[in-house]
């Protein structure tokens, strides 16, 4: 297999995928939902709905806030308990709807049969219908940062697309969510591109898989081919070197198309492509072909101190608690709960917290995994400069920011962090680089923002 | 001898020859520097802290003296040396100033580790806005103090410092300059520059917790739940509740104390009042008893 | 049930997470397996070899050396961060305080008095390392700093070279010439036949230096040695190859131009496999703090060592000129680093 890969850096953290094989279960349902209004980019949601409402799976709950911004849609059915605040992912208490559970009525609008929808029986499938479908469905990105997707489907005038690119990599250790719904869901996730593809109106598409998943590039190759030869889409399954932070948005165009995003602001569209995890494909044909909002997504729930660990279809608003209970309870001693992956997930001070849209794994880091080890100061060795995929200086940037040092960091192009964690995890010294590096580029970015 | 001569004529000449050159340099070079600002200078404490805004003392003068030139003296301030170096100054430059009420950093948090539980452990890098981007803390409270000491490490003054029992800073009244290089170090923005009082006294809510009462209290014994008890109680209507956390307006307080008497969780703190006189047991009278005291009083 | 509070019902201790609660931090929450310690002892046995090559030539001499500067600058290390800095966190133990020992022993002749080393040790130790604030902090390589404080206050006992083979003498060993002092002979005399005395590359390579001309410091003796050093730290990802190769390479082109025009100059093989050239590209301009921290930035140090070095080796009063470009070049660091940026992603967009 001729696999590519991105230009700058990266490093190999340990793969620990322990669940690639264990099949997707449903998970039961919740007593509790909890709605957190801020699940996406952009502006919170606004609650459409009060105290003592009935809903069903799949009624609207909140309607965008903005223009970026994403409805919600109710993943249970019952009576809205209250409109509260609680702690989500952020770790800090934001406005939520919390439904009690009674139930598991449907709103009938959504099309719950499976069989396979094909974009060419329905011609009434126009762009401009797709995104439209897309938006009031309230998809954002499923691999976990949340932009809505409908806004890239769109993009500005200044910028053409000419490919939609899937990003099926999952190069996060532990994370197993996007393989098996590859594996399981295979042919509604190539509608969900042709969709992508149509809206985007391109004919162009990549799927960029990591060589660690060799099954699925197997299977997906085979199907693409069957599906899409012959027609006026060339779509061409990638098989990428496994390598951190493959999955990155930037590092995945330079490794599938060999071209760079320049720093921001600029965005992909701007050397023509579209990223969308496979996740939102999935979602995106739902949507659109079923009707079916987004309130539901797999999530992998993993650890090594788990007792069964495993991927599940779980319904957003689900408390982390639940899914734990599930696999076995919480293991005892030092343990770190993150929503997403070691590498770049948001470690969590309490387990209610619920699943939300970009919620693409619940990890349980144990013992001494949980904990970081005592800093030692810099020996200068440049391994982080050398891990860096977006050729910065990380001991530099860290610098910087400890010591306030704002304008020669903007000069140092700390806006173009990915925040992806390559030079933390690399550093012999285990100096808290990222820490200072995220802080110096909130400030620089605040800076920028207010010289306009 | 000979050598004598010719070594004593030779670097006398070279001495000549470097004086002239130097004269001839520092003339020609020379910068125009205002006279005023030199003499502003010297009025100033020297101390380079910023608290004015300007870099340094130098900077400050350079100011003021523009300010002169435009005017007006109108929000320069040295909060260092207060009434006492603005006075000579304004005199000096021919100008009149508004007088100043003496300010002091005031922490409104009384979340220590016996009202405030932990319920998690950080494990990261030990910075107030490190902890902040991480989350709420360690505590449920995520608008309390972080306890990692960023105003501490602001304050070029020695003024401020982590008490370690309570794990909250604690501000020394003596040394505090009011220049807000605390305020601004703190993420959640609990430290606040108030008016000192008369005799050092005044009254303020110790708490700056938005959630509802219920969830509040869970976090902190003493936080505020925004039952406004205190703003039906204050006769001169210096509180307001907004977001479930009240807030007294120090140009309104008369320091009655009403408000700490009826605070049903003691949020609202009084600082530097004397202690009640006790009973007749224990005939001596107490003094102006100290910060600390008058906390543990109200807790 | 009517509880509606988000705030976990559960005690604390059942809610995993010991009795503190869950651990919290910021990501990345994943390490590498790397360290300081792993990095310096991996260089220290990468130096084994070597070590081992010179006590089989040089014998009791070299094993006094070393271990007598490895326990000295241990020593300094840690007196110095205990009483002087008082740090609560001794950094005597990451194993850099011996690498500085073992590298300033090896580039020490091994009938040095002991005496001598310890002042040598105090001064890498003492002045070259804790004076800029510690590990990470100095500018100039510390094994480095020693060895050329010591040249120039010990030029005599500095520049007496035992021969190899008398493995029990120490300092009373015979001394001889080395290969360096007989090519700088041959410059100075303008006598080409002085370059025959040489040994032969090959012999070089081994450090077989039985033929005679071929005494050195206990380090530089055999290549063949210090190459496996260099293998191996490549192996694991210690180095990279850009700082020795560069140097290396330099040499190597510059003394071949000057061989072709004029052979009392010597020839270009073995220039590089006399003196202290792959111990000093190798191990001591390789140091982490003191050099640059880009590629590209590392491969312009490299050229401007090698060249510096020939130019001291050739023209130069010291017949020995590797630990002067190396520290040379150290103070150009700084400056390497300021302008010399790695390659920034989507500098370049390729259609």
């Amino acid at each position: 297999m001729n696999a590519r890969t991105f230009r700058i850096g990266g490093i190999h953290p340990e793969e620990n995928k322990l669940t690639h094989e264990v099949e997707t279960k449903v998970a039961p349902l919740p007593k509790q939902a909890i709605f957190p209004l801020s699940q996406h980019i952009g502006a919170p949601a606004k609650p459409v709905v009060q105290k003592g409402d009935k809903v069903k799976v799949g009624t609207l709950i909140a309607e965008a806030g903005g223009f970026v911004s994403a409805p919600i849609y109710s993943s249970v059915s019952g009576t809205v308990l209250k409109i509260d605040t609680a702690i989500d992912a952020t770790g800090y208490r934001k406005p939520c709807i919390i439904i009690s559970v009674e139930g598991d009525e449907w709103e009938e609008s959504i099309d719950r049969s499976t069989k396979l929808e094909l974009v060419k029986d329905h011609p009434e499938l126009t762009p401009e219908e797709i995104v439209g479908r897309v938006k009031t469905a309230g998809i954002t990105g499923m691999g976990g940062a949340g932009f809505p997707t409908f806004i890239k489907l769109t993009p500005p005038p200044t910028a053409t697309a000419e490919c939609v690119i899937i990003n099926a990599v999952e190069c996060e250790p532990y994370i197993t969510a996007d393989y098996r719904l590859m594996m399981e869901k295979a042919d509604e996730i190539l509608v969900g591109l042709e969709l992508l593809m149509k809206a985007a109106k391109v004919t162009k598409g990549y799927i960029g898989i990591e060589t660690n998943k060799p099954k699925a590039i197997d299977l997906l190759s085979k199907k693409s081919a069957e599906v899409f030869g012959g027609t006026e889409y060339s779509v061409e399954v990638v098989p990428l070197k496994q390598r951190y932070p493959q999955g990155g948005e930037k590092q995945l165009v330079d490794a599938v198309i060999g071209r760079q995003v320049p720093a921001p602001p600029a965005i992909p569209v701007n050397v023509g492509a579209i990223v969308q995890n496979v996740g939102t494909a999935f979602a995106v044909y739902e949507a659109v072909m079923k009707r079916k909002p987004l309130f539901e997504r797999y999530t992998t729930v993993t650890g090594k101190r788990l007792q069964h660990p495993g991927n599940y279809l779980v319904r957003m608003g689900t408390p982390m608690q639940d899914l734990i209970d599930l696999c076995g309870g919480m293991p005892e001693g030092d343990c770190k709960l993150l929503a997403g992956g070691p590498m770049m997930g948001k470690a969590l001070t309490s387990t209610e917290v619920p699943v939300c849209k970009g919620t693409n794994s619940v990890t349980l880091l144990s013992d001494d995994d949980a904990r970081r080890k005592e800093p030692q100061p810099c020996i200068r060795c440049a391994k982080c400069v050398g891990a860096c995929p977006m050729g910065l200086e990380p001991y530099l940037l860290s610098k910087l920011s400890e010591l306030k040092n704002w304008e020669r960091a903007e000069h140092e192009d700390i806006v173009s962090c990915i925040e992806c964690g390559s030079c933390q995890f690399t550093c012999p010294a285990h100096r808290p680089l990222l820490d200072y590096i995220r802080q110096g580029k909130q400030t620089v970015m605040g800076i920028i923002r207010s010289r306009k | 001898m000979n050598f004598i001569l010719i070594a004593v004529i030779v670097l006398g000449a070279i001495g000549l020859i470097a004086a002239f050159v130097l004269y001839v340099c520092s003339k020609k070079f020379a910068v125009y520097e205002d006279p005023r600002i030199a003499q502003v200078s010297a009025l100033l404490p020297g101390a380079n802290c910023g608290g004015c805004g300007f870099p340094g003392c130098s900077g400050m003068a350079d100011a003021l003296v523009k300010g002169a030139d435009a005017g007006s003296l109108d929000g320069l301030n040295c909060p260092v040396g207060g009434a006492e170096v603005m006075g000579p100054v304004a005199d000096l430059l021919g100008m009149a100033i508004a007088n100043g009420e003496p300010k002091v950093a005031v922490v409104r948090c009384n979340g220590s580790c016996e009202h405030r539980p932990k319920v998690a452990e950080y494990a990261g890098l030990r910075t107030c806005s490190a902890m902040n981007a991480c989350g709420a803390g360690e505590t449920a409270c995520g608008f309390g103090c972080l306890g990692c000491g960023d105003c501490v490490a602001a304050c070029q003054f020695g003024a401020i410092g982590m008490n370690p029992e309570t794990g909250l800073p604690e501000v020394d009244e003596e040394k505090c300059t009011a220049c807000g290089a605390c305020v601004k170090a703190c993420p959640r923005h609990i430290i606040e520059l108030r008016k000192k009082g008369p005799k050092g006294r005044r009254v303020y809510v110790s708490c700056v917790n938005k959630d509802k009462g219920a969830v509040s209290m869970k976090a902190c014994k003493v936080s505020c739940i925004g039952c406004s008890k205190c703003v039906k109680e204050c006769p001169f209507g210096a509180i307001t509740v907004e977001n479930n956390c009240s807030y007294i307006d120090p140009e309104k307080c008369r320091l009655c104390k009403k408000c700490v008497a009826v605070c049903p969780t003691k949020a609202i703190v009084a600082v530097n009042f004397p202690t009640p006189k006790p009973k007749p047991e224990n005939p001596e009278a107490t003094e102006a008893p100290t910060n600390q005291e008058r906390k543990e009083a109200q807790a | 049930m009517n509880e509606t509070d988000n705030v976990t019902k559960q005690p604390l201790a059942q809610r995993g997470g010991g009795r503190k609660g869950l651990i919290v931090s910021l990501s990345p929450h994943a390490h590498g397996t790397d360290s300081v310690e792993r990095n310096m002892y991996g260089v220290m046995l990468a130096l084994v070899p070597a070590l081992l090559v010179s006590l089989f030539y040089f014998g009791l001499g070299s094993a006094i050396v070393c271990l007598t500067s490895v326990v000295a600058c241990v020593f300094f290390e840690w007196s110095i961060n205990k009483y002087l800095l008082k740090n609560p966190r001794n950094t005597v133990l990451d194993g850099s305080a011996a690498l500085t020992g073992l590298l300033l022993g090896m580039n020490l002749p091994s009938n040095l008095p002991i005496w001598i080393i310890i002042i040598g040790a105090l001064f890498a130790i003492g002045v070259a390392k804790m004076t800029f604030g510690g590990l990470g902090n100095n500018i100039f390589n510390p094994a480095l700093v020693g060895r050329c404080a010591l040249l120039v206050a010990f030029p005599a006992q500095m520049t007496s070279w035992p021969v190899p083979g008398h493995l029990l003498d120490y300092t009373d060993a015979t001394t001889g010439a080395t290969p360096l002092a007989l090519m700088k002979e041959a410059i100075k005399s303008g006598n080409v036949s002085v370059l025959d005395q040489l040994p032969d590359a090959f012999s070089l390579l081994l450090g077989d230096h039985s033929l005679g001309g071929g005494a050195g410091t206990i380090g530089e003796i055999c290549g063949l040695a210090l190459l496996a050093g260099f293998v191996f730290m490549l192996w694991r990802r210690i180095i990279t190859w850009h700082i020795p190769v560069s140097i290396v390479g330099t040499v190597f082109v510059f003394s071949a131009i000057m061989h072709l025009i004029n052979p009392i100059y010597a020839d270009p093989t073995t220039v590089i496999l006399s003196g202290g050239l792959l111990l000093g590209a190798i191990f001591m301009a390789t140091d982490y703090v003191t050099s640059p921290m880009t590629p590209k930035g590392q491969l312009i140090y490299g050229v401007c060592i090698g060249l510096l070095t020939v130019v001291i080796r050739n023209w130069g009063a010291y017949p020995e000129g590797m630990s002067f470009a190396i520290l040379i070049m150290n103070a150009f660091t700084p400056l390497i680093n300021n302008y010399v940026k790695p390659v920034r992603f989507g500098e370049v967009v390729k259609e």
